[in-house]
């Protein structure tokens, strides 16, 4: 029976009321007496020397309050990089500074150079075009390869050379690698690219920087993921500004997908310029503006081989990948095709060697970051791929393939330094080939077929890791930052609970789904519980929303906040009960004692903490309010089984995703309607990369793809109706709350199967094809097909 | 965008005077020049909206033609032409997107003439005759090129008059991002012949595709263009297709056209 509340009900999502009718609170709608705006004079080449910003004519327009060049930041810290990796061979990654404003070169278009305070943004804007920028234009290194070769021009003169590092993992294994891949009976090996994104939320960046003279107080508004991290990293690294005189708000935020955790320069910039202009200053980007200064994802090329022996049980794996970095270290760039990448080449299969490498390059692009999965997607994309083909060329069936190499035992300690705690492989293969009715598939495909349609199916796995942690591992893995999480909760003397916590929800659901973990340990009403977020001056101390983390790292904070306000609630109760507290129960929102029919309500119980009266005053504090700080032991694993079918238009290459399937195991579930939301735009997400999404440059490093016009987005009608199914469930064994997360994993287990479904359809028509890379574009497809 | 004046007349007399001064652009429904201006990439002086003159708004039947107001828009088009001339209201219930049609015009899509655009196959497709505030040009002369068109500065759509065919279809790929026509194919048979208009193609925007138009004269059959080919030289080659797969489009587009006309 579905529940009606707590833990496992599909509670409406009560934030989406605000959000449907108009009524939320966007950091575009913060408009702040006396606020000006800033425009930033973008650089419109990828690679120049600067020789001159003459802004003489534009300080005498109407309007203009002040212009801003690198000579104003003069003495303030450059944008910070919050992970640090050392390479194969011991020594740290190189670092480029990343000033607020470019500084002696340009190093990528959308680069801002100059920037314009005024009244109006019209006048800003009219005076960016009045400045006259002396650029001497470099050659451009677009292509990573190229990059990387001895004569390339550097993105940083200040550099070696274009490497960022060249990571080996792990490097102790690479030795057996090759003797494996020796011995091996059959190597399959396979090329590919992950394709270059733009996330887009819908909310593109905001930031409204804020001083009170009076009191030195600095306070940024922005469109953050994590703003306590923005108030760390800009005020300890960047402004020099101690957190007590800086806070930072991140209010309803428009969706994120991992490009609204970085810190931006405009976020500095708003901040800085309000002190300077002593007034409230205001930028929002446009979309052309998101498209040049959001951090971009993906973008790897790789080289993958996977060694089988003569059973076809893998051997061995190894992987050869060049990730670009873009021209600057966004804040967690170098994690991602290291740490988050390397970890996961084991998927869902007892491969017993693995080496990774990974070459992370500088080039005159728009910085790389954390999308949607970071660096999972990647691993399971390369990894799944590779499989198919492998099946290709052992003419074995790749279902097979997969079920036979499963992990099938738990605790299992990978090849790359991980340790999944549950899962169930073959569970979620078996409800995906049942869900998806695989068994019915050649009668689809005689179908298609008959209305001249080439039908394909793809079916691959995935494995997730959410929730990075613990701390001092990450500290030791280069993380300038710790990875807990924290909830502050405050109980109202009539009952109702405020919880204060350092997850921030962007779309996700939290203020939902958070209330529905603790109605279920109090026996109350969700109604009861609210949940605050986003702003450094009322929340504790938190790390953020990204990497699945949320309900297994800031849901566990919460618990542990509520166990401490139970404990003590306890023993307020037996006070009331004049009973022992080991003898007092708290079931429905009621303390009894075990035992008798005596009981006190939670309200009463509340209200005593508050108007102590009748109180051991001499034993407990009055009040009612607790903080807790969870730092998880590991991370969680979530995993599943996706299938996709597409039909294929042999005249035009076009592809429809005719049926789209996942079985996924995230251990216990909180909102099975909300995860299946995540799953719904996970999964989307995918479609939109292997179809649609692609983000060009061309050899002089103009951004091709700069506009919807050029950049496709998914629409609703590129998808079908999804089949998800969740209930295969290995419930994680190292948090108070069982789960595993949910967000990333639809983006990451469907590019794979998109991509499998169309090379499957092109084979059925007789075509020697074993990979596309994508976005498959109807043109890809059909040149394909040739 | 930068600042201009804004004038709206209500009659054609008053626009063509408005638009005499130095530096002032006409302005239809705005779906290419309101972006435009909003990049900044056009500075008018003026902006002449031709949205509030009467004169040139609406459908009529006219003998065996449809005439079109050049300040209707594509959803008056895709409704009220639908029962005279199916194949066109087709065409212009498939432009865009709901917003884009309750805004877009015929006279502003073809003034623009954007090598991607819908309208300019339909007019070229069906000989139709471009009706300005000072003469009558036919399409055949008006399509000019990539974004060029016989029309002088200040000149103003006021209608277009389409010869209605016994038969007719648009087919069409969308761009992945813009959804514009990769490709497109309008198809038209007339009593005198068929006429075969390409749009999204070729460097040089819509053209006529003259040997499709010879074979399915002879044979209004989608199997009499088997083996006919366009040469890929002037196609455009971009992100979203090469021009190989532009000009293997226009083949299948076109018997796609042909299967479909009704």
């Amino acid at each position: 029976m579905p529940k009606d509340g707590g833990i496992g009900a599909s509670s409406k999502r009560r934030e989406d009321i605000r959000f449907l009718t108009g009524a939320g609170n966007y950091t575009d709608d913060i408009n702040l007496r006396g606020q000006a705006y800033v425009f930033f004079l973008r650089s419109d080449i990828a690679h120049g020397t600067i020789n001159n910003i003459d802004t003489s004519a534009a300080e005498g327009m109407p309007g203009v309050v002040k212009v801003f060049t690198a000579a104003d930041f003069a003495g303030v810290g450059g944008m910070p990089c919050g992970w640090q990796v050392t390479d194969k061979h011991g020594e740290v990654m190189q670092e480029p500074g990343h000033p607020i404003l470019a500084t002696g070169k340009v190093r990528h278009v959308g680069e801002p150079i100059a920037a314009v305070v005024a009244e109006t943004l019209a006048q800003a804007r009219d005076a960016a075009e009045a400045i006259d920028v002396d650029i001497t234009e470099l050659p451009a290194v677009i292509d990573m390869k190229d990059a990387l070769k001895a004569d390339a021009p550097k993105v940083h003169d200040d550099l070696k050379n274009n490497l960022c590092y060249d990571w080996g993992f792990v490097e102790e294994n690479k030795a057996a690698v090759e003797e494996a891949f020796q011995n091996a009976a059959h190597v399959t090996t396979l090329e590919l690219r992950n394709n270059r994104l733009v996330a887009n939320p819908m909310e593109p960046r905001v930031a409204v920087g804020d001083f009170a003279r009076g009191t030195g107080d600095h306070t940024l508004y922005t469109t953050s993921q994590n703003p306590h991290v923005i108030r760390l990293l800009m005020g300890a690294f960047v402004l020099g500004i101690p957190e007590h005189k800086l806070r930072v708000v991140a209010p309803d935020v428009g969706g994120g997908f991992g490009t609204k955790i970085f810190h931006y320069q405009e976020e500095a910039f708003v901040t800085f310029a309000a002190k300077a202009c002593n007034r409230p200053v205001k930028w929002t980007s446009s979309r052309t503006e998101a498209f040049m200064s959001d951090a971009h994802g993906r973008d790897h090329v790789t080289t993958i081989q996977l060694a089988l022996d003569a059973d076809n049980n893998f051997t061995a794996l190894r992987t050869d990948t060049h990730a670009n970095m873009g021209a600057y270290l966004s804040t967690f760039a170098p994690s991602v095709p290291t740490w988050l990448h390397g970890t996961l080449m084991a998927g869902n299969y007892k491969t017993p060697l693995i080496y990774v490498n990974v070459k992370a390059v500088f080039t005159n692009t728009v910085p790389v970051d954390a999308y949607r999965g970071a660096g999972r997607p990647e691993a399971t994309f390369q990894l799944e791929r590779v499989i198919d083909k492998a099946a290709i060329e052992l003419g074995v069936d790749a279902i097979e393939l997969r079920r036979q190499n499963f992990i099938t035992e738990f605790p299992y300690a990978t090849p790359v330094a991980v340790e999944y705690d549950t899962g169930d492989y073959v569970a979620t293969m078996d409800k995906l080939t049942e869900i998806a009715d695989l068994a019915g598939f050649e009668a689809r495909r005689k179908e298609s077929e008959a209305r001249g349609k080439l039908r394909g199916l793809g079916v691959n796995c995935y494995i997730e890791a959410c929730g990075i942690a613990p701390s001092n591992l990450v500290g030791q893995l280069g993380a300038r930052a710790g990875l807990y999480e924290s909830a502050t909760v405050r109980v109202n003397a009539t009952g109702g609970l405020v919880v204060m916590t350092g997850s921030h929800s962007h779309g996700q659901g939290h203020e939902t789904a958070f209330p529905q973990v603790i109605a279920e340990m109090i026996g109350i009403d969700e109604s009861m519980i609210e949940i605050v977020h986003g702003d450094t001056a009322n929340t504790p101390m938190g790390m953020g929303t990204y990497g699945s983390r949320s309900i297994a790292v800031g849901g566990s904070a919460m618990v542990r906040a509520t166990e401490k306000i139970i404990a003590k609630a306890k023993k307020i109760a037996s006070h009331l009960l004049e009973a022992s507290e080991s003898d007092i129960e708290l079931k429905d929102g009621a303390f009894s004692v075990a035992g008798t029919d005596k009981s006190v309500a939670w309200g009463d119980v509340t209200l005593a903490a508050y108007v102590p009266h009748n109180y051991p005053l001499e034993d407990i504090e009055p009040g009612l309010e607790e903080t807790a700080f969870y730092d998880p032991s590991n991370f969680t694993y979530p995993s599943g089984a996706y299938a996709c079918e597409v039909e294929v238009d042999r005249d035009t290459g076009q592809v429809t995703i005719e049926r789209f399937s996942a079985a996924d195991d995230f251990g216990n579930i909180i909102n099975p309607m909300i995860v299946s939301g995540q799953v719904h735009g996970g999964i989307a997400q995918g479609i939109g990369q292997a179809l649609l999404e692609n983000c060009a440059y061309d050899e002089n490093g103009q951004l091709l793809s700069a506009s919807y016009m050029d950049y496709a987005m998914p629409r609703a009608y590129d998808m079908p109706f999804f089949s998800v199914d969740h209930s295969c469930q290995t419930p994680c064994t190292h948090n108070p709350l069982g789960v595993k997360g949910c967000g990333e994993a639809g983006a990451i287990g469907s590019p794979p199967a998109v991509v499998g479904a169309v090379v499957d359809a092109l084979r059925s028509a007789g075509k020697d094809v074993t990979h596309v890379n994508m976005p498959l574009s109807p043109s890809r497809v059909w040149a394909a097909m040739q | 965008m930068y600042n201009f004046d804004f004038v709206k007349p209500a009659t054609v007399d008053e626009a063509v005077k408005a638009l005499a001064d130095d530096e002032a652009q006409a302005l239809g429904g705005g779906q290419t020049l309101i972006p435009t201006l909003k990049q900044r990439l056009a500075s008018p002086s003026k902006l002449v909206s031709l949205t509030g003159i009467a004169e040139m708004k609406g459908v009529s039947k006219q003998g065996d033609a449809v005439v079109i107001g050049g300040g209707t828009t594509h959803r008056t088009v895709a409704e009220e032409a639908a029962s005279a001339y199916p194949g066109l209201a087709d065409l212009a219930s498939r432009i865009g997107d709901p917003a884009v049609r309750n805004r877009g015009t015929i006279g502003g899509s073809l003034a623009n003439n954007d090598p991607s655009a819908c309208y300019p196959a339909a007019a070229l497709g069906s000989g139709a005759t471009i009706v300005t505030n000072s003469r009558e040009i036919a399409a055949d002369d008006y399509f000019q090129g990539m974004f060029t068109t016989a029309l002088e500065e200040g000149e103003i759509i006021t209608e277009v008059r389409f010869p209605i065919p016994q038969k007719s279809a648009y087919a069409k790929i969308a761009q992945p991002a813009s959804r514009f026509p990769l490709v497109a194919v309008f198809v038209a048979q007339y009593g005198d012949g068929v006429r075969v208009a390409v749009t999204g193609a070729s460097n040089n925007g819509v053209f006529r595709w003259s040997e499709a138009e010879a074979a399915l004269s002879g044979n209004f059959a989608a199997d009499a263009l088997d083996g006919l080919t366009v040469a890929s030289d002037d196609m455009i080659g971009d992100l979203h297709g090469t021009a190989a797969y532009r000009s293997h489009l226009v083949g299948v587009m076109a018997k796609r056209a042909v299967a479909a006309a009704s």
